[in-house]
């Protein structure tokens, strides 16, 4: 019996020979995780359950980093329950400052090849990017996953997404899985596996197929699935224990669908308010005023992203309210030695610590009524970054940056020009 | 099961449910349940009574894993919804909770009006909306879920039966 990249991990997981889509299974979570938006639901959920064991200490992760550093006494009470479990429990908990949980999870070492991943956040498919069957589950899910080290699931359709070419100059991964986004729409891959092939992702960054594999759950996909290559083999291999076995789809594993494009003719695109199908060639949003740029978040804050915007930001001012926040310490750190913090800082842009923060609207520049922002970040519903009233569109850093460069939307192939 | 539906359009997300603002201010579902559907429309929450049916159009539930949308919609007596399709970690979340997600027809679901008194066999997998006089069959859920939403939820299943309905089969 053949099997997709998703139906292998899943059969495995749940120590069958194969499964196939439709089968509920019981399946064994390799790492659950949750953070400061969910973790305490899960705690209460175990207290029902009358149980506040967790299965393996070393196999569940917390992380503080949807409004962290606190920004209220009572967010502050739930970082702080969130410090007495993990204390209780010996749990590893990535406190204030360390970075976002997608982004941590995968430089921590949780997550290889094969891996089944279990996140108490939507986002947990950027995992797919490391060849792993990545999914966001709610509280209780996780609360069950903690306890007992399991998962009910219903094994997904795969769809094959072929991706081939090299993008053209000024395009990035972001824009790329925009194009699809708007081509699928919300909710077009709804309870299914993306399995991603072709040239395109086999040359690709791991900073850029995660950027990819995290936007999956905007077409609804219950997991953005990889096959390993090079660069992430590389990356990997740096930070888990043990080998790397690749996981590959069998020669004749089944697709309920396969497509196919080659990359070379995407443009920069946006996603325009209230929906992040929306989405538009940058060229038509062009001289739109903005009041604020947000370049960071689990789809965009990593040191490819910063590279990226300081392509069109270093050496000039911005002329909107410019926010840059790297997604973890390490990424930090990394810019701070690179030169790209002060870069940054003589841009006028406010770089603030690793943090979620205005992607989800709980702290550090939230939009007031009727502004409008342009966001590497991942969601543009309205109230999803501050005032209900205010507009968020979706972009790339290299979009985001010439934007802040000119306060109004702006197509960054225009700079890009000017350079080479 | 029968109630009088709240009718919604497509793409509700769970921002809409509960605005992302009020998440960090508590986690408290009668609290959250308060400024349910707030930035969809601030007069909703008065049309919803204990028994309500929601009917909704596509991806109903699209956005975060956050399972207080769910439970905040059961909180505020929705007996269940019924959408043209469900974004799936709500949908997992709403049986987890106990609160019953069915999928209808987009003609069910475009004929039902605001209003319409609709009744739901969960085991048989019927739907009938007795205001327009129509029916129509749904697939039940397979079996261990149906256990799972007959005890109110996979919690109330564990705290009656000790163990999980994968551990007992
Ligand atoms: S950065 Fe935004 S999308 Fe990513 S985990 Fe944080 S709040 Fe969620």
């Amino acid at each position: 019996m053949s099997g997709t990249i998703a139906e292998k991990i899943l059969a495995k997981a749940s120590r069958k020979k194969y499964v196939e889509p439709g089968d509920f299974i019981v399946a064994d979570v390799d790492v659950v995780f949750a953070h400061d938006g969910t973790a305490t639901l899960a705690f209460d959920v175990m207290k029902e359950l009358n149980e506040e064991k967790v299965f393996d200490s070393k196999k569940v992760v917390l992380f503080i980093d949807h409004a962290a550093p606190s920004p209220s006494p009572a967010i502050s009470a739930i970082h702080n329950r969130m410090r007495d479990f993990s204390k209780l429990h010996n749990v590893k908990l990535y406190d204030v400052g360390n970075g976002i949980c997608h982004q941590l999870l995968p430089s921590e070492g949780y997550v290889k090849p094969g891996s089944l991943v279990i996140g108490a956040d939507s986002h947990t498919v950027t995992h797919g990017a490391f060849n792993a069957f990545a999914t966001g589950v709610g509280s209780t899910d996780a609360a069950i996953a903690m306890m007992t080290g399991k998962i009910w699931l219903k094994v997904p359709e795969s769809i094959k997404l072929e991706l081939n070419g090299n993008l053209s100059e000024g395009v990035t991964s972001k824009d790329l899985v925009l194009f699809l986004i708007g081509n699928f729409k919300a909710d077009g891959f709804n309870y299914v596996a993306i399995e991603y092939s072709g040239s395109t992702i086999e040359k690709l960054s791991v900073d850029s197929r995660m950027t990819i594999a995290n936007m999956g759950v905007e077409m609804g996909a219950k997991a953005s699935l990889m096959p390993l290559n090079e660069n992430t083999r590389v990356w990997l291999s740096k930070r888990v224990q043990g080998p790397i076995t690749p996981v590959e789809p069998d020669k004749d594993a089944t697709y309920y669908k396969t497509y196919s494009f080659d990359v070379k003719s995407i443009e920069p695109m946006v996603a325009a308010p209230p929906n992040v199908d929306n989405v538009k060639p940058v060229t038509e949003l062009e001289g739109l005023e903005i009041d604020q740029v947000f370049i960071g978040s689990c789809t965009n804050g990593r040191l490819e992203d910063i590279e990226l915007a300081l392509r069109i930001l270093k050496g000039r001012k911005v002329k909107s309210r410019c926010i840059v926040i790297p997604a973890s310490k390490e990424v930090y750190y990394e810019a701070l030695k690179k030169g790209y913090i002060e870069e940054l800082l003589r841009s006028n842009c406010v770089v603030g610590p690793p943090t979620c923060g205005p992607c989800i609207g709980a702290h550090m520049g939230l939009l007031g009524p009727n502004e409008v922002g342009i966001s590497t970040t991942n969601r543009n519903f309205p109230g999803r970054m501050g005032d209900r009233d205010a507009k968020i569109f979706l972009a790339s850093p290299l979009t985001a940056a010439a934007s802040a460069v000119e306060g109004k939307i702006t197509d960054p192939r225009n700079y890009l020009k000017e350079v080479s | 099961m029968r109630g009088k539906v709240v009718k919604l359009g497509d793409h509700v997300n769970t921002d809409f449910v509960i605005s992302g603002k009020y998440k960090f201010k508590t986690q408290d579902i009668k609290e959250l349940s308060k400024h349910i559907f707030e930035d969809l429309d601030p007069t909703l929450s008065q049309k919803i009574t204990v028994g309500t049916i929601i009917v909704a159009g596509k991806n109903f539930g699209y956005g975060s894993s956050r399972e207080h949308a769910p439970r905040v919609i059961k909180e505020v007596g929705v007996s269940a919804i019924v959408a043209k399709s469900f974004a799936r970690i709500f949908f997992r979340n709403a049986i987890n909770i106990g609160l019953p997600v069915i999928v209808a027809s987009e003609s069910f679901i475009d004929s039902t009006d605001e209003g319409d008194k609709v009744s739901l066999d969960l085991e048989k997998g019927i739907i009938r909306n007795e205001t327009k006089n129509m029916e129509e069959n749904f697939k039940p859920y397979p079996s261990f879920i149906s256990v799972v939403m007959r005890e109110g939820g996979i919690v109330s299943y564990f705290r009656k039966y000790g163990a999980f309905p994968w551990d007992t089969r």
